[in-house]
């Protein structure tokens, strides 16, 4: 799922001074999974810039509402008409949330209220570590379920550098070096000829603009069939 | 008129309120500044319901439950100490400040400790000031309508 943290306090509520009424719209999946942009996190927000506003004896409205996904029409359609009696949005979607709902029509200025960090895991209650990189070509299947581009700071298709230390990481000393985690998995599922495989070069343009994909069921609706 | 904080005190029932209830029934004397809101266990005490209780307009809150290590929900405070931890950011990143809102521990048979917290905790409060929310707000008791014909049944 989709990690994200929220921004400091200040730079929310410094976003949204200009405007008296404002809506603070949730999200109840990724973020809410990771406590940053659920329903409960609304409320604190909502809560916090009411405290916030009410000590400067500024009048205000703050109101509250949380979609089932903001990075989905069909949840977030009626919103357009909730924000009629607002000045102003902050969602606690993704970034992928965000532009949706500020693409809406008759939609009000809209601030994210997190910083979206990377696709992860919930290790623990609280706890989430990055696992993809969404980079359009899965190698997994030939590194034993450890992703190269992601867990490599250097993103080495074909590891280790010379740089790991006794299988630590150069970049960072107190991580496992991947690739030497990749050889361990591979040598335990007896498959370690899979090492010697050299994996082509990866395809970086892919990544460096807007991606888009239409389900091979779909082509003819959106008219990309062949 | 001397300021006279509104305190809220969020407490379990097995140890703190317990403790409270001895010190009533001791007749110890203390500040009457508190406002107890009785939990099962600190464990259930919710940011939200700190947050939402200084939106309503208390100068401080307290929440209060059993010592580390004596908690009937065995980590029921633990997790309420980290809640009130988290909260206590909140506030200060929100400009309130973190002061007015403090954690204790009382065992069910420490009455005095009860007695020493609330004491503390209104002169910290006191000396803090009026929560800026209810500036120049006067409290006024309203029996709710529904409420006064429940008792007159």
């Amino acid at each position: 799922m989709i990690i994200a943290e929220r921004k400091p306090f200040a730079e929310i509520k410094d976003a949204v001074a200009p405007y008296e009424k404002v809506l603070v719209v949730g999200c109840g999946t990724c973020v809410a999974v990771c406590l940053a942009g659920g329903e409960k996190e609304v409320g604190l927000l909502a809560s916090q810039l009411k405290l916030a506003r009410g000590q400067n004896g500024k009048a205000s409205q703050i109101g509250e509402i949380t979609v089932e996904r903001q990075c989905d029409l069909e949840f977030i359609r009626p919103l357009s008409e909730t924000v009629a009696a607002y000045d102003a949005v902050i969602s606690t979607a993704c970034g992928a949330g965000v532009q949706f709902l500020a693409a809406l029509p008759e939609m009000k200025p809209v601030f994210p209220a997190l910083n979206t960090t990377f696709i992860g895991v919930n290790e623990e209650a609280g706890f989430y570590t990055e696992r993809c990189r969404a980079c359009h070509q899965c190698y997994l299947g030939l590194t034993g379920g450890i992703c190269p581009r992601t867990m490599c700071p250097k993103g080495l298709l074909n590891g280790p550098c010379g740089g790991n230390i006794r299988g630590k990481c150069e970049v960072n000393p107190d991580r496992a070096c991947a690739w030497c985690e990749i050889y361990a998995k591979l040598e335990g599922e007896g498959r370690l000829g899979l090492i010697e495989a050299i994996l082509p070069l990866h395809a970086h343009g892919r990544s460096t603009t807007p991606g888009t994909v239409i389900h091979p069921a779909y082509k003819r609706r959106y008219g990309a069939h062949e | 008129m001397e300021f006279s904080p509104k305190i809220l005190a969020l407490i379990c029932t097995y140890c703190t309120y317990t403790a409270a209830d001895m010190a009533g029934s001791a007749r110890m004397q203390y500040p009457a500044n508190v406002r107890i809101v009785k939990y099962l266990c600190t464990g259930r005490i919710d940011i939200l319901h700190i947050m939402k209780g200084f939106e309503a307009g208390a100068d401080g809150i307290m929440v209060s439950g059993c010592e580390a290590g004596s908690c009937h929900f065995l980590e029921g405070n633990l997790r309420a100490r980290e809640r009130v931890e988290y909260a206590q950011h909140l506030l200060e990143e929100c400009g309130l400040g973190a002061e007015r809102l403090v954690m204790y521990e009382v065992a069910a048979s420490d009455a005095p400790k009860w007695v020493i917290a609330v004491k503390e905790m209104t002169e910290r409060v006191k000396a803090l000031g009026p929560n800026p929310l209810n500036s120049g707000w006067v409290p006024e008791v309203v029996v709710p309508k529904e409420l006064e014909l429940a008792v007159q049944r």
